[in-house]
């Protein structure tokens, strides 16, 4: 098994699919994709099409002033959609604020998925309706959300699970590490996936993990797992692998999904500042799209059909989400007083009537009150 | 999960003896009530599991949780590796699968690790998603001085609460409210801070089974007409003792506990300071951007009109926790709330 073991993380991540297109063999991860036909080969190069484009579409929104911030995930389209492409609906995702293409694959409307980031609201969807967290901006705290989500399945006796996203840099925030205690210690059904894309804003991933992600989970009791995430296969794969063993009573898993941002860490980010240009250019070489393309390739797959499907979902995914992005009205003024409690609050009730009528008092008419 | 079920249901047995809940008025310590509270919500509710450090085979360094783990078993009372930031952003996660969590924060001076998750995430989940996530959850703190303890087990952290939007914060002062209110806290949508006055944990009174008035009351100890003292947790016995002596002296205190710290009770606070014309607030904790400061403000903005004299607090230095031996300093007293009258009542500056 490519089980890690404490300390060391290997310097090569598991793969099913090198750079150039080849299907490489695993005997360990094989199995786990077996299932897996041209058709939905197809359907995850798709996927990965749609959300570079989603993410395309809104960094121009941004641009346009339509949008206050996006965090783009150029790079990582394996990493995201190969991992919540192995998710049941029953699952629950607790993210960071950079997994829009895991919550394109939870259903979430392209519309809803900007509307945090044109500032009409807190959280874009129902977390229910989509077995999908708010993604949290406070760095690595969805980890103990997830876990606690765990533990409550484990009591339930249910078999879903929890899947944690987060980034190389959370690595080193508290509580992740409580996070994996916890889980060990009430063998949680989580799946622990960090995207390591090399660098937290400006810091590279070797001032968060001078020796390695991978190498930490063991020594937390929590089995690790070192995979190439710009490989969609073999994320797939790996996720599966963790799943199961989740849904089956063997506690959580740890995946470092070796990936790369290849954009800025928001549009508000310059990393020209920080970041060698040749970096980038070895990192294009290893890009997930193309690579799944060139197997797609290779096997005679990469029809003119599929491109231009692919092409026409992409073009009416991104008119969708730019005019659903534009449409989105500004929320009614006193809705700023509304929800904090789920009760009534008499403190708040008050302050809700004095503004009310504040607002009132400028209305010609007399207006109406809250 | 069969492991589970066995746990489950085998656990009661252990204990030798049939839980019996509360059905008529007993006498029981602070403790004991709000063990006969938490023992009430988790035999109504199913969802209710407490999480923290120590609270199951010890029974929680205090014993307010005794019992539960054999009543109960491990997957409702959990004894938790020592990480609070973990034992409430777990709680949020339970919360998020239906949930009731009740947490248990050893003591006051370790709520800060987690207090991050109680602030960003605990506090702001139901604003966040404009009502699709509740965070029933209860977070149990023993708060306050006078045991002789050393540095981070006296602390009075109430006003980091209560100037948080989105949380519930009471402190309860006798073993009726200690009852009533910790059964209320849980079964709230809201999240509940729900502080404990440590030094009256062993101090014993009668506890009816009933819920008793809303969590977001204040009431009336003793009646009186010419202060107001307001008060809360330990410090309630404290006012009750310094109306009886101001009471010799001809001096009528009404000593007002506040329960809910979060909302405030204006309305009684008021209608008390408009019948008094004067008030005093003491509480334990520092004085700068305390509670007293805030209570004080919001009634002068009320009835100013019907203020005699300004308002007076009666606090806590605005000091770090100091040594035991010092405490006595630190922590207002019978005496120290009789000053206070006073220069409410113009008797000395």
């Amino acid at each position: 098994m490519h089980t890690v073991h404490t300390g060391e993380t290997p310097a090569v991540s598991l793969q099913l699919l090198s750079p150039d297109g080849m299907r490489m063999r695993s005997a360990e991860l094989d199995p786990w994709v077996a299932d897996i036909e041209a058709e939905d080969l197809a359907a995850l190069y798709r996927d990965m099409v749609v959300v570079r484009r989603i993410d395309a579409e809104a960094t121009a929104l941004q641009r346009q002033g339509e949008l206050g911030l996006w965090p783009p995930l150029l790079g990582q389209e394996a990493a995201q959609i190969g991992s919540a492409r192995a998710l049941r609906t029953d699952d629950f995702v607790f993210s960071s604020y950079r997994e829009n293409a895991v919550a394109y694959c939870r259903g979430v409307s392209p519309t809803d998925i900007l509307r945090v980031w044109r500032g009409t609201a807190q959280s874009g969807w129902d977390p229910y309706s989509h077995g999908m967290a708010t993604p949290s901006i406070i760095i690595g705290a969805q980890t103990l959300h997830a876990t606690g989500w765990a533990m409550g399945a484990r009591f339930d006796g249910a078999d879903s699970a929890a899947v944690a996203y987060f980034g190389d840099g959370a690595t080193s925030e508290g509580d992740v590490s409580e996070a994996l205690v916890f889980a060990a210690s009430f063998q949680a059904p989580v799946v622990f996936f960090c995207q390591n894309n090399q660098w937290a804003i400006s810091e590279p991933v070797g001032l968060q993990a001078p020796a390695g992600i991978a190498g930490r989970a063991p020594g937390f009791g929590i089995p690790s797992l070192r995979v190439d995430g710009n490989d969609v296969l073999a994320v797939l794969a790996v996720t599966r692998l963790a799943l199961h063993r989740a849904r089956t009573g063997g506690g959580p898993t740890f995946i470092e999904a070796v990936t790369y941002r290849m954009g800025p860490h928001t549009t508000a980010d310059d990393p020209t500042r920080y970041r060698p240009a040749n970096e980038l250019e070895e990192w294009a070489e290893k890009d997930p799209i193309l690579r799944l393309r060139r197997l797609l390739d290779s096997l005679g797959l990469f029809t003119p059909e599929l491109e231009a499907e692919t092409q026409t979902l992409a073009d009416s995914t991104a008119a969708e989400l730019r005019a659903g992005c534009i449409g989105l009205p500004d929320p009614e003024p006193l809705t700023v007083l509304a929800n904090v409690y789920a009760t009534p609050h008499a403190g708040l009730d008050r302050q809700r009537a004095e503004y009310a009528a504040y607002l009132a008092s400028f209305d010609p008419t007399g207006g109406t009150d809250a | 999960m069969t492991m589970i079920t066995e746990q489950n249901s085998s656990a009661g047995a252990a204990n030798g003896q049939a839980p019996v809940p509360l059905t008529e008025t007993k006498t029981l310590t602070l403790a004991k009530a709000i063990n006969a509270g938490l023992r009430r919500a988790m035999l109504d509710d199913p969802k209710v599991v407490l999480l923290g450090e120590d609270i199951g085979t010890l029974g929680g360094v205090f014993r307010v949780t005794s019992d539960l783990l054999a009543e109960f078993g491990p997957n409702r009372v959990i004894d938790t590796p020592l990480a609070e930031s973990a034992i409430i952003g777990t709680a949020v996660g339970l919360a998020y699968r239906g949930y009731r969590p009740v947490c248990e924060i050893q003591f006051d001076g370790f709520i800060f690790p987690g207090f991050d998750q109680i602030v960003s995430q605990v506090a702001r989940f139901h604003y966040r998603t404009q009502g699709a996530v509740r965070m029933p959850i209860t977070i149990r703190v023993p708060f306050g001085g006078g045991i002789g303890a050393a540095e981070h087990h006296s602390e009075s952290p109430e006003a980091y609460f209560t100037h948080t939007s989105g949380l519930r914060v009471v402190a309860v002062s006798n073993p009726q409210d200690a009852y009533g209110l910790i059964r209320q806290a849980i079964a709230s949508d809201d999240p509940v801070l729900y502080f404990e006055p440590k030094r009256r944990y062993h101090v014993a009174g009668p506890v009816s089974p009933e819920l008793g008035a809303p969590l977001e009351s204040a009431r009336v100890v003793a009646a009186g007409t010419d202060v107001t003292l307001l008060a809360y947790g330990a410090l309630v016995s404290t006012a009750t003792d310094a109306a009886l002596a101001a009471a010799d002296e001809g001096v009528s205190i009404e000593v007002i506990d506040l329960r809910s710290l979060s909302p405030v009770d204006y309305d009684t606070v008021e209608a008390s300071v408009r019948k008094t014309g004067r008030l005093v607030v003491t509480h334990e904790a520092a004085r700068s951007g305390g509670l007293g400061g805030e209570i004080i403000a919001e009634i002068t903005e009320r009835c100013f009109d019907h203020l005699e004299a300004a308002p007076v607090r009666v606090t806590g230095f605005d000091i770090p926790y100091p040594p035991a031996k010092l405490e006595s300093h630190h922590l207002p007293d019978l005496d120290r709330m009789l000053d206070g009258v006073d220069r409410v009542l113009g008797r000395r500056r």
